[in-house]
């Protein structure tokens, strides 16, 4: 246990992926069997325990010191179980294994587990009662991914991370055997008849010099449309819906679950889409990481998929067959089976590069993000190869805005004030922040930017800086929406810093009734 | 019947006096007399016409002050010696927070009161230890004043930081520390836990450390920081002032793994808000525990609190039948 708890306070505390990545490879290359295994079912938010609830510890950890105090301290500490961990008296020197925690656990009645926690926060130092804490009542928010572990244990194995993804839902903690695999002591556990997820395959962003030499009429050219990527795999054995980076999202779209009443593996886009008509991204992600969805909010919000894409057709492995056969097959099972809640992503069809760039220049659609373009002949290889699948996304939409407020990175940049708050001006003449970007500058921009950011400091607050309002960026970004979060009611996606307009004062910065046109 | 301190110990804007003795304990500004309990910066001011405090102390107050600020006339007194001023019998003894550091027994007519000034009870290699001294008044602080301060031994946090430079060779370790105490004491500690490799010092730690020495505490190799290029850095241990560790300074290192000693470190959020990426929680004052503990130990019937978080103290002290009051001095508690 004490060696998890230290992997979860270095991962909290590590800035970048690298180090994380370094930290988790560390933990599983030493950690035993099968409490590695165990840590990475928390990590990958596999394990539950419904009898451990935080009110039940809060009462526990006021009986151990006094109300008057533990209501100091949590309003001192703010966290709930770092408080409980931090005023239980006492430090404990034998922590339990994690095995036997999770164990316990299982195997307690409910009105016995206040007692057993009580038992094991008595023999463990704060920051495993931390660990503990988070652990059973699955606070567990680590600040790293299942993704994040996964290419841990790839880089453990010598292997490339989607060997692991390919068998990853085929398995259950604590794992023992893909270690085993992983250490070359096992053959790779086999997933069986479970609905596992397949590597997908994924596209380049085209560059100028790409545009010039392609052959252009050896592609076909669909729409990329503004949703989540998704693999949908239904066998006699389950019906899985995925993410492109594997995540089972299967319960927060029951309707697409209902609707996968076939046996094959197909490829699309996850959408909102209202009487044939798809929405805008921020509709979609009203219905993301829920765990449970009503029915009011299926209502409003219906999903629905863009197929454009066939791995499987029952048990047969169509991924060695070129796009041009795959689509054919896709079309005519779509027709053969006309699936509730889908239909295919249509082909566009062109004679000529100049009549995509016109069709690209125009699509301001709100679902459209721009083009896909595929190579006829393209088998379904997984990864990112160059050459056979590009993105060609449309221009982003830009704005002026006013530096606010700068922030100091992490890791390599953390002397450096590299996250900036812009804002545009209101209706009232006072700026309000739209967003915050930290990327799209070069290294010297950057030097230059955190020079001007230390002189023109106005306040500070903690590790923010406000600045004189002086300095304006052209901010590009994919799409505008309405949000709660930001004061002037907007947010961007994927804002980023086009240009630094030393050139333009910043009275002359756009307005927020421009920034409302866009969305 | 002895005189309750309260009669003769007062707050004023320039802090703690005691008025038969007319002198300033640790005073907030420039006074003619003025008993120093240690030398960090907000219990030693500049200017006082007359200084008492011990010899190390007097020696670090110079050293960081320079000999003309320090004070006009600057008496040592040794801990365990008493000394007369206007019928107030005044003795230092250690207080256990840094070097030279002394809390002040005043006896004035059969009533003792003692001032702790800062203190702690953990084991530190750099200084004298903390020694309970039984008073009818018990002057304390309240830095860490909340039972969810309690402080792991420093040598289990060095032994933390160890196992980081093993783990990644090939990074600089960065540890944020005042300047005077805290600085000497994660040297001290380095070497108890086996480390011997030369340390480096940003140049604000470069003068208190030499003083150290001087005064007879051993910190091994120690090397400029500022001269020393990024690749004699690498897997390194530099030590620097907290305002330095996550800023332009910290350039000079190779993708430094930041890591802070303080008492703070114990909350997590304090520690990610600094950017830190190592808390260390190593603290130069009384936990929770401690703090109680030495209430109890000196027999004092009533405790004054001069500043930290006074109002869960003062709670915990009626609970134990001790009479608590705080003092509200500002200005105290700057450093940590």
């Amino acid at each position: 246990m004490k060696q998890f708890s230290d992997l979860l306070e270095r991962l909290l505390y590590a800035p970048g992926r690298n180090t994380k990545i370094a930290l988790l490879r560390a933990y599983f290359a030493t950690a035993p069997d099968p409490e590695r295994g165990y840590a990475l079912a928390a990590i990958a938010g596999a394990l539950d325990f419904p009898g451990a609830k935080p009110a039940m510890l809060k009462t526990l950890a006021e009986a151990q010191s006094d109300p008057e105090l533990f209501a100091l301290s949590y309003d001192f500490v703010g966290d709930l179980a770092e408080t409980i961990a931090l005023i239980w008296p006492g430090t404990g020197t034998t922590p339990p294994d994690l095995p036997h925690v999770i164990d316990a656990l299982r195997a307690a009645k409910r009105d016995a587990i206040p007692a057993l926690i009580a038992g094991w926060l008595d023999l463990c130092d704060p920051s495993t009662r931390i660990a503990l804490i988070k652990l059973i009542t699955g606070g567990l928010r680590v600040g790293a991914s299942l993704r994040l572990a996964k290419l841990a244990l790839a880089e453990m194995g010598l292997m490339d991370v989607n060997q692991i993804e390919e068998i990853w839902h085929g398995l259950a903690p604590p794992y023992t055997e893909l270690f085993a695999w992983i250490e070359g002591r096992g053959p790779r556990p086999e997933p069986g008849d479970t609905p596992v997820f397949r590597p997908v395959m994924l596209a380049h962003p085209i560059e100028d010099a790409d545009i010039e030499r392609l052959n252009w009429l050896d592609y076909r050219a669909e729409w990329k449309w503004d949703g989540i990527r998704v693999q949908l795999v239904a066998t006699p054995h389950g019906k899985r819906l995925y993410t492109r980076t594997a995540e089972d999202i299967s319960g927060s779209f029951p309707e697409i679950i209902d609707a996968m009443d076939f046996h094959a593996v197909l490829d699309g886009e996850l959408l909102v889409i209202r009487d044939d008509e798809v929405a805008p991204f921020s509709d979609l992600q009203q219905r993301l990481g829920r765990k449970s969805v009503t029915a009011a909010i299926r209502e409003k919000f219906p999903a629905g998929i863009k197929l454009y894409d066939m791995l499987f057709e029952g048990a047969e492995d169509l991924r060695a067959l070129p796009f041009d056969t795959r689509r054919a097959r896709l079309e005519n099972w779509v027709t053969t089976h006309r699936p509730a809640r889908m239909d295919i992503s249509p082909l566009i069809a062109f004679n000529a590069q100049h009549e995509l760039a016109a069709l690209r220049e125009g699509a301001r659609d709100a679902a459209i993000e721009g083009l896909m373009l595929k190579r006829g002949d393209s088998l379904y290889l997984a990864g990112r190869p160059k050459g056979p699948w590009w993105k060609w996304k449309r221009a982003p939409l830009s704005l002026d805005a006013v530096l606010m407020y700068a922030q100091r990175g992490h890791g390599k940049r953390s002397s450096f004030y590299s996250d900036y708050t812009f804002g545009v001006w209101n209706e009232a003449g006072e700026l309000v922040p739209v967003g915050k970007a930290y990327s799209g500058y070069t290294d010297a921009e950057l030097l230059t930017l955190d020079r001007w950011i230390r002189n023109h400091t106005i306040a500070r607050f903690g590790p923010v800086r406000e600045v004189e309002k002086e300095m304006v960026f052209e901010v590009g970004f994919d799409a505008a929406q309405l949000s709660t979060r930001h004061k002037s009611g907007v947010a961007l996606r994927f804002p980023r810093i086009l240009r630094i307009r030393t050139d333009k004062p910043a009275a002359e910065a756009d307005r927020l009734e421009q920034v409302l046109k866009l969305i | 019947m002895s005189p309750h301190p309260q009669s003769w110990l007062k707050t004023t804007p320039q802090g703690l006096y005691c008025v038969p003795g007319d002198f300033h304990i640790d005073p907030l500004r420039a006074v003619p007399r003025a008993v120093i309990t240690h030398a960090h910066a907000d219990h030693a001011r500049p200017g006082n016409a007359h200084v008492l405090a011990t010899g190390a102390t007097l020696a670090i107050m110079q050293t960081r002050m320079g000999a003309e600020r320090a004070g006009g006339a600057l008496q040592a007194l040794a801990y365990g010696e008493t000394l007369a001023v206007n019928g107030v019998q005044l003795t230092l003894y250690p207080a256990g927070h840094v070097l030279g550091s002394a809390q002040l027994l005043m006896e004035y007519e059969g009533a003792r009161a003692v001032v702790s000034g800062d203190y702690k009870r953990q084991p530190d290699p750099t200084c004298t230890p903390f020694e309970p001294i039984a008073c009818d008044v018990f002057v304390t602080e309240a830095t860490f004043g909340l039972p969810v301060f309690r402080h792991p031994e420093a040598a289990d946090e060095i032994r933390r930081l160890l196992a980081s430079v093993a783990l990644f060779p090939e990074r600089t370790h960065v540890i944020g520390a005042y300047a005077l105490g805290k600085c000497q004491r994660v040297i001290a500690t380095l070497r108890e836990c086996g480390y011997h490799a030369p340390i480096y010092l940003h140049g604000a730690h470069v003068a208190v450390c030499d003083t150290y020495r001087a005064l007879g505490i051993d910190l091994g190799d120690l090397r400029p920081a500022t001269v020393a290029d990024k690749a004699a850095l690498k897997g390194a241990i530099v030590l620097a002032p907290p305002s330095a560790i996550a800023d332009r300074w910290a350039r000079r290192l190779e993708d430094p793994v930041v890591c802070m000693a303080s008492g703070w470190m114990r909350i997590r959020q304090r520690a990610k808000a600094g950017g830190v990426e190592l808390p260390l929680i190593i603290s130069d004052h009384a936990d929770w525990d401690d703090l109680l503990r030495t209430m109890r130990e000196t027999g004092a019937p009533e405790v004054w609190v001069t500043h930290g978080a006074e109002e869960a103290l003062i709670h915990a002290a009626g609970k134990l039948q001790i009479k608590a009051k705080a003092l509200s001095l500002v200005g105290y508690g700057e450093e940590e």
